[in-house]
């Protein structure tokens, strides 16, 4: 059986998308690799997890608050924004715990299950963590911002026991209201950021982090502008971490030893672009230097059939996200959009450009880095042989990757692009992976692709 | 809601029903269960939604496992890959 639309990812891009696109009669399958609606934003713990005490957790010994581990974490007013995206959603056919590793023009979607075939495409499989390496960071007890939400959303499972958040953005506070909030020491939250004025322009946002700040102070979690984590120590895990006030460059300037068993740190958020640019869509950049997918008002992308909505077309929140998937919908269906909410797309996304503006990530990072420090993960590449190919005359991303091999792992670059592209003087140029996820090769063998990609 | 357990290099780790293997181990304090082939150092959780590839493990025989991402099922064998 053919759809009208697939929608990949099943955050609020893609729930708003699917079901407005549903609700004006088209057949659509929501696919998504995780085994719960929501995405990142709204992540929801797996039913049969839900509704635990924290009191009944034995792991944790100061969990003993009377309140559920999701009253804990779950704030209520982006629990009320999901069931209202979750119960728009009647009549659509959910594919969850499918990895999708490839798209075919036509469209064939690809995934360790089956494949989906569609009229139309939408892409919406948001985005990751941006992280920047440093001395000790792939110390087990440093994890990124988002896994450690992740660990806590999806599994009711705390970090650590004394924990810093560390990086730069808005979503740092809701990881560090949550990990107090459900019984972790968080021994600070550490904002390379110093001048939050401008945010002042938007009433309803700054509610929403005074919010965060006010189960903060509860939980007497200091929050530090203009300072970073510089370097994770400990032998075989996370003991304490390195902490520097820094400069406008983030050049560090007077540091301090501060224990602790996790960390979780995060400079802002990477699109996943695999999919579009498999299909062959369009990018072009964000105003952070981040490449996207290009849409036009219509959220169509280059190529005829596909929209993308989302973190996929710029890095900017559930909100705008959602407001996204709406637009794409209606487009999808033909159907008028509903009175202001272009207006409200267009306000979300120049806050979008105002984060960016006030969340930087300056290239001082580099400052800490030593010639034994792993640059890229998976191929344990350290500083020292990025060194060794620039001075070889390797001058771009693409020739210190052919070089010193950053990128050439396991995660296809998707965690050290950022840096390694930084490193060379560039923006990190869209990422060319013809194969989406990890597959068996009797995946591969029984789905043949005509890809166009020449160049893996 | 009753709990089970899986095997992790012989011993049992408790699991609350639903948990992914790597939220189970890292429960149990169990923070690395794989070392690097370059240099050896432990890895385990680090981007913890399917991306860095850090927590491979091998549940049951079948290895390349990313322990972020698999639900744990009663009585899983899990080793390092």
């Amino acid at each position: 059986m053919k759809y009208d639309l697939i929608v990949i990812g099943a955050g609020p891009a893609g729930m708003a998308a699917a079901g407005t696109a549903a609700r004006g009669g088209l057949r659509v399958a929501l696919v998504d690799s995780a085994a719960q609606l929501g995405g990142q934003f709204h992540r929801q713990p797996p039913p049969e997890l839900g509704g635990g005490n924290v009191r009944d957790d034995p792991t944790h010994e100061r969990l003993g608050r009377d309140q559920s581990i999701e009253q804990a974490i779950q704030a209520p007013a982006p629990r009320r924004d999901f069931l209202r995206l979750r119960d728009r959603l009647t009549g659509v056919d959910l594919h969850l715990g499918c990895r999708v590793w490839a798209v075919e023009p036509s469209f064939a979607v690809h995934h360790d299950g089956g494949t989906l075939t569609g009229e139309r495409l939408l892409i919406a499989t948001g985005a990751h963590d941006r992280v920047v390496p440093f001395p000790g960071w792939d110390l087990p007890g440093v994890m990124t911002a988002g896994g450690a939400q992740a660990l806590l959303k999806g599994n009711l499972v705390v970090a650590g026991r004394r924990i810093a958040v560390a990086g730069t953005g808005p979503f740092l506070l809701p990881v560090a209201a949550g990990l107090a909030a459900a019984g972790a020491r968080v021994v600070g939250v550490f904002e390379a950021a110093r001048q939050m004025g401008a945010l002042a322009r938007y009433p309803a946002k700054l509610a929403e982090g005074a919010g965060y700040a006010a189960t903060l102070a509860r939980y007497r979690v200091p929050y530090h502008r203009g300072q970073a984590v510089v370097a994770a120590h400990g032998a075989d895990e996370l003991a304490k971490v390195t902490v520097a006030k820094i400069d406008d460059g983030w050049r560090a300037i007077r540091t301090r030893e501060i224990e602790c068993d996790a960390l979780a740190v995060g400079y802002g958020f990477v699109p996943q672009l695999d999919l579009p640019v498999q299909l062959g869509c369009a990018t072009t950049r964000d105003s952070d230097g981040s490449a996207i997918v290009a849409v036009d008002d219509q959220m169509r992308t280059s190529i005829t059939g596909v929209h993308a909505a989302g973190e996929t077309t710029g890095v900017g929140g559930a909100e705008l996200a959602e407001l996204d998937g709406i637009i794409a919908g209606h487009s999808i269906t033909g159907t008028p959009l509903p009175d202001g909410v272009r207006r409200r797309r267009e306000r979300a996304r120049a806050f979008a450009r105002l984060l960016h503006e006030v969340f930087p990530v300056r290239d001082g990072w580099r400052d800490r880095l030593r010639a034994d420090t792993i640059v890229c993960r998976c191929e344990e590449v350290p500083y020292q042989a990025i060194c060794d190919a620039q001075a070889l005359g390797a001058v771009d991303t693409r020739s210190l990757k052919l070089l010193a091999r950053p990128g050439m792992g396991w995660c296809q670059g998707r965690m050290c692009g950022y840096a390694v592209a930084r490193l060379a003087g560039e923006d990190p140029p869209p990422p060319r992976r013809p194969i989406a996820q990890p597959i068996s090769l009797q995946n591969l063998a029984a789905y043949p692709l005509r890809s166009t990609n020449d160049d893996a | 809601m009753s709990g089970f357990e899986i095997v992790f290099s012989g011993r049992p780790i408790p699991v609350r029903p639903g948990q992914t293997i790597g939220a189970a181990l890292h429960a149990a304090g169990i923070r690395s269960w794989r070392t690097t082939r370059i240099n050896g150092r432990p890895r385990g959780l680090f981007c913890g939604i399917g991306v860095c590839f850090d927590c491979l493990l091998t549940v049951n025989g079948e290895p390349n496992v990313r322990a972020c991402l698999t639900v744990a099922r009663p009585g899983d064998e899990v080793t390092t890959s």
